[in-house]
């Protein structure tokens, strides 16, 4: 029952969990670890994961925009004002330390 | 078509072409699982067709018709970004299959920019199906990484002091990007606005077209 869309609200900071393994994973790799803030509570998705293999997609997941400074993602981007925003879905996310 | 070459890739007679020439290893790929739908009976030929037409009916030009009214009507612009789908379907396209549509507007000072890096989500349903380009490892790769140095290849050189936001469409939201008016256009009717409105001004690697000079 996710009646509440999701653990996270806009404006708290969140880090992308470094997982890998295998199967239709929506999370791209160059953000897995990294640091940033939800921008946007999209609302609650079936899940791709399990979409993919044919099965219910259920149960939903939160889907957030998830907003990262440029410089947080690429070591060379430093003092980059520019932002990268990613969808990504709730149980691939942590609250920031 | 006398050669003898093409018995190698002869099909079947089961009711649907197949290409004479050569095919690569994803195309055959594609061809043999396309049959073995069609033979277990999950999907058929008609299935296929529609799905080609439906994507072939759609193009840039939905979408550069939805800009143009943004422009001229603020009142329809508010609607386009407060709820897109709903705007679609007052000026007759259909964006149901969507799940979620997300309009992104572009001002002086933040651009917008969108990319799939996972495979080549696109708001097909609005318009079409997207470029070669936008698949590519190439524009998937440089767009997160480097989205000052495409737009420059694509002929928009930002100053500094604007922000760009690449969006990296991962999931269920489609985007797209509402360009900025260019500037000497107010006396343009929405027709003439309309074809200032690039395909790639929607994804976001660069500007609507500028107004042509006074001849």
């Amino acid at each position: 029952m996710n009646l509440q869309a999701g653990k996270f609200k806009a404006g708290d900071r969140v880090t992308v969990k470094f997982e890998d393994r295998p199967g239709h994973i929506r999370t791209p790799w160059y953000i897995r670890g990294k640091t940033g803030w939800i921008e946007r509570v999209y609302g609650d998705f079936l899940n791709p994961e399990s979409l993919a293999f044919g099965r219910d997609g259920l149960p939903k997941r939160t889907l957030y925009l998830v907003a990262f400074n440029q410089s947080d993602v690429w070591p060379k981007a430093v003092g980059s004002k520019d932002k990268i925003l990613v969808d990504i879905y709730e149980h691939w996310l942590i609250p920031a330390a | 078509m006398s050669d003898g070459h093409d018995t190698r890739e002869t099909p079947q007679d089961h009711g649907h072409e197949h290409p004479k020439h050569e095919l690569s290893y994803y195309a055959k790929r594609i061809y043999a699982i396309r049959d073995l739908l069609l033979e277990k009976g999950v999907i058929t030929d008609k299935d296929i067709q529609s799905q080609v037409e439906y994507q072939e009916a759609r193009s840039p030009a939905n979408g550069a018709k939805l800009v143009a009214r943004a422009w001229i009507d603020p009142a329809f612009k508010a609607r386009f970004i407060g709820d897109p789908k709903a705007a679609c379907a007052e000026m007759g396209i259909d964006a149901a299959s969507i799940n979620e549509f997300v309009v992104l507007e572009n001002t002086e000072k933040v651009r917008h920019m969108v990319v799939c890096t996972l495979c080549s989500c696109y708001p097909r349903p609005i318009l079409g199906r997207p470029p070669d380009w936008y698949k590519s490892f190439n524009y998937r790769q440089r767009a997160v990484n480097d989205p000052r140095g495409v737009m420059r290849e694509f002929g928009l050189v930002l100053p500094d002091d604007v922000a760009v936001r690449i969006h990296d469409s991962t999931a269920d939201i489609r985007y797209l990007v509402l360009p900025l008016r260019p500037k000497g256009t107010e006396g343009l009717s929405e027709t003439q606005l309309a074809k200032l409105v690039t395909r790639d001004s929607m994804i976001g690697v660069m500007d609507a077209l500028p107004a042509l000079p006074p001849s």
